[in-house]
């Protein structure tokens, strides 16, 4: 073996290392949150954590259905919002629109996307919140409050990932539907949206994630009760704002309860990006 | 039936086009309204008091400067990080491995690693880093937790990269006697260079506007940073205190002002090297 | 299993179009004869490239440098204060005047609420720690100053015609159990209940003081600091909260308690009942730069600063009995 062959193997070793930074990344997370976050959920039982109502930490009870419930009912309701107008949005732009607009707007959307999700939280904490108090009633901080600002947060990353994959689309096929006489919206809906629709659904994927996900924002104009809303103007607690409203304060077994939100959350994320991965492969697939 | 056959799909196109306008106008709409807001209000909080002055009186007064230093230092760290440890996974997964269940096993990590919400690598790095590392809340505490973060990104995006480039020019290096190594510095990297740069940059993009998992690990503290182990308080943190706790609106705006108009320069820089990049190439 | 689809198209989001561009341009320039210099025209970057690894390498020395140093200027002469977010406030006031007294000298003042600052000074995190709720059990081992009184007022808009209540009516409100205004000021407007989180000082105080054993609504909007409170009550007509009585502005109106208007002398003679101390805490009697920092907090000029940020001020040793 030469020297140099020598050296190229001690690069392949170093590099090979460092490729695993990630993978153990991953692991040194989940490791942790579920080293702090699984033993209180043992010592009270899963039930209790998973179908209480209660979170009253310093009475030492963990009811964490509200806050599940919470997430899932805001993380819907954005992509309620956000998916309808981002879609359409991306098919307007990739289809229905001069080139030149888009060619102008799909930057501007893109750059959108990088705006920090506080600021997004501000504007809705200003402007969505005394709205929604003064016109539909209640404190305005809510369920639909919280569900709004997700669905415009999310409408840069669904938009721009759907026109990539609109675009991606061959223009035989396009041309193909038109020369049988189907008009453009035909060609769009029976032609263009299923072969694009892998590309969509993983835009949508991800930007369920981020929904999911958003913390910051989603405390700002939540309201942040700790109850199962009863209505779309009700306050409610996500799983992420729960972690950030009492990480700060708490101790001991309100800490670890904490982390145990964190295990439920990294769970629910987990299954979601499953389900969501599965029907889009199998969607691929027909 | 069959004239209104023939007819509907036309009406149902105009209807269609009508209604995706509006969507589109809506969406557009929404989001420059929010870019119009904070400039219309921010702007005219920016001078050079605003951005040379340390806050005061829990930021009612003075300008920012320290959180400006905390962000850059902040996300320095967590460049100087991740962008090693990407790059180089993104070179080995690339040049010197073929699909294997390792590669499989890193591209699922990393795949992974770009799902996990930020609240959750704030948990993470409060307990390493803060706690059991006894950093304490502190700027590097808050940068390797943001490196962990970008990670993925850089990753990502510096495997694109180097995918891109020709296996020609790999094959020309390897038949003038070059070994893999000198290869790959000499001739992909360079050439891979700005699609690098372009995942570098979007991190710092992320870096400066993440707020959740910075305020548990980099703490809340309003004083300029004097070392790594400092506390301090980034941009977007000292933003969100400011606006929620409704300390100064005026100083809000001013700091989202500087926060959102340093991200689209980034973005626009990203942009113009993309595209200047593409133009060199063709 | 899962996130793989999703992350690779984010990449994409951003670079998919990019990277057809850039393929199509290379697969061009292959096809160019006598292009076969192109590994070339990658070798004229490799310079900027080696220069950017040492540039990287050299950072890396420099930080390593840093290390130590910092560490050993950590412990030196910086003292960290942590704990309760409704003296974070004040405390950072203090500090700064006491940084700008004491130049080279500096105090770290973090939020964390009242138990993470116990906390934190019971494992060493924190030199001093800020508590605005009574200690329990073993937190009592440390040793304790009280800086300053506090009020905890109840807060409503501005607009609400209401001036007075009574202890028994905001534990009905916070209970749940009243949930307009109608009995209260005659609008019949439903009732915005706005408290602090598990853990703050500010709502263990308030549960101590009105609730006793009762739980606050589930149904009441959480909020986590007194200043995030007070804006979501001056923004709603509706609203009702309860805040630290120093932090009370224009923006709000705070009720009379039984007839008893939260002032300053309501509070030393006892007529106003909601009181709870501002305490720091030291794992042992202070010394060094933690006794010189309270000193000064003690000294009539921040106990000065104290009385006009609305805090009641405390004599040095003196413990008020009863006071909470």
């Amino acid at each position: 073996m030469t020297r140099l062959e020598k050296n190229d193997r001690l690069v392949r070793l170093g590099l090979l290392m460092i490729a695993l930074s990630a993978i153990s990344v991953l692991a040194i997370i989940t490791l942790f949150i579920f080293e702090q976050g699984t033993p209180i959920m043992f010592r009270y039982g899963f039930k209790s954590f998973l179908l209480g109502q209660d979170w009253y930490p310093s009475e030492k009870s963990f009811g964490l259905l509200p806050m599940i419930v919470g997430s899932l009912m805001v993380t819907f309701g954005a992509l309620i919002i956000g998916v309808p107008l981002g879609l359409a949005s991306a098919i307007f732009l990739t289809e229905f629109s001069h080139r030149r607009l888009t060619r102008i707007l799909k930057p501007v959307i893109e750059l959108l996307a990088g705006i920090p999700s506080v600021v997004y939280g501000f504007i809705g904490l200003m402007f969505l919140v005394p709205f929604i108090r003064d016109n539909f009633g209640g404190p305005g901080l809510s369920v639909l409050a919280a569900s709004l600002i997700l669905g415009i947060m999310i409408l840069p990353t669904v938009i721009s990932i759907a026109i990539d994959s609109i675009r991606a689309v061959p223009d035989s096929y396009r041309e193909g539907s038109i020369a049988l006489g189907a008009t453009r919206w035909q060609t769009v809906r029976m032609v263009v949206l299923p072969a694009a629709r892998s590309g969509i659904i993983a835009g949508i994927i991800l930007g369920m994630g981020r929904a999911i996900g958003e913390t910051m924002a989603v405390i700002m104009v939540a309201g942040n009760a700790a109850d199962i809303p009863g209505s779309i103007l009700a306050p409610v607690r996500t799983l992420t704002s729960n972690i950030a409203l009492e990480m700060a304060y708490a101790s001991e077994e309100h800490r670890e309860a904490l982390f145990a939100t964190g295990v439920i959350l990294f769970i629910i994320i987990m299954i979601l990006n499953t389900i969501a991965n599965v029907t889009s492969t199998r969607q691929r697939k027909k | 039936m069959g004239g209104q056959l023939k007819l509907q799909p036309r009406t149902e196109q105009k209807v269609i086009q009508v209604f995706m306008y509006l969507m589109t106008s809506i969406a557009v709409l929404v989001l420059v309204f929010i870019l119009v807001v904070i400039l219309k209000n921010g702007l005219p909080q920016l001078n050079l008091e605003f951005l040379t002055k340390n806050p005061a009186d829990m930021g009612r007064e003075g300008g920012i400067l320290s959180t400006i230093v905390a962000t850059i230092f902040l996300t320095f760290i967590a460049l100087l990080v991740a962008t090693p440890l990407g790059v180089g996974t993104a070179i080995y997964l690339t040049e010197y491995t073929v699909e294997s269940r390792i590669t499989r096993i890193i591209r699922f990590g990393a795949e992974c690693l770009a799902g996990i919400p930020s609240i959750i690598f704030g948990l993470f790095g409060f307990i390493l880093f803060v706690n059991k590392l006894k950093f304490g809340w502190s700027i590097l505490s808050g940068g390797l937790t943001l490196a962990f973060m970008v990670l993925p990104t850089i990753i990502r995006t510096s495997e694109e990269a180097i995918k891109a480039v020709p296996p020609a020019y790999r094959l020309v290096s390897f038949s003038l006697g070059s070994t893999r190594w000198q290869t790959v510095t000499r001739v992909v990297l360079p050439s891979a260079i700005p699609g690098i740069v372009t995942g570098v940059i979007l991190s710092i993009g992320r870096s400066i506007g993440e707020t959740a998992a910075v305020i548990f690990t980099a703490g809340s503290a309003l004083r300029m940073p004097t070392s790594l182990f400092s506390s301090s308080r980034t941009m977007s943190v000292h933003f969100y205190i400011l606006a929620k706790e409704g300390v100064s609106m005026p100083k809000a705006y001013g700091t989202a002002a500087v926060l959102v108009i340093s991200i689209l320069v980034i973005n626009i820089v990203t942009y113009y090297l993309m595209e200047k990049y593409i133009k060199r190439k063709s | 299993m899962s996130c793989q689809k999703q992350v690779r198209d984010y990449a994409c989001s951003g670079s998919e179009k990019k990277g057809e561009k850039r393929l199509l341009s290379m697969e061009t320039e292959e096809f160019k004869p006598g292009r076969v210099g192109a590994p070339s025209a990658g070798q004229e970057n490799s310079s900027s490239f080696f220069h950017y690894s040492r540039f990287l390498v050299i950072m890396i020395l420099v930080l390593m440098a840093l290390f130590p140093s910092c560490r050993s200027g950590r412990s030196g002469h910086s003292l960290v204060v942590a704990g309760s977010t409704s003296i974070q406030p004040f405390a950072d006031k203090w500090a700064e005047v006491f940084m700008e007294k004491r130049p080279g000298e500096i105090v770290d003042v973090q939020g964390g609420g009242s138990s993470a600052g116990i906390q934190a000074v019971l494992t060493g995190a924190a030199h001093i720690g800020m508590s605005s709720r009574e200690l329990k059990g073993d937190e009592k081992e440390l040793y304790q100053i009280e800086v300053a009184h506090d009020g905890l007022a109840i807060i409503v808009h501005p607009s609400n015609p209401l001036e007075n209540i009574t202890i028994e009516q905001v534990k009905s409100i916070f209970l749940g159990e009243i949930t307009t205004w109608e009995t209260l000021n005659g609008q019949k407007k439903a009732i915005t209940v706005v408290v602090r989180e598990e853990g703050s000082g500010t709502r263990g105080a308030f549960q101590e003081l009105v609730m006793g054993k009762s739980r606050i609504t589930k149904k009441a909007i959480v909020q986590d600091s007194n200043g995030t409170v007070r804006e979501i009550v001056s923004r709603d007509p509706n609203a009702i909260g309860f805040i630290s009585l120093g932090l009370v502005n224009d923006s709000v109106k705070a009720l009379a308690l039984n007839g008893v208007k939260p002032t300053e002398e309501a509070i030393l003679k006892r007529e106003y009942k909601l009181v709870r101390p501002f305490l720091f805490l030291t794992r042992e009697t202070p010394s060094g730069l933690a006794k010189e920092f309270i000193d000064f907090v003690l000294s009539d000029e921040i106990q000065e600063l104290v009385h006009k940020e609305g805090l009641i001020p405390v004599r040095r040793g003196s413990r008020p009995e009863g006071s909470r």
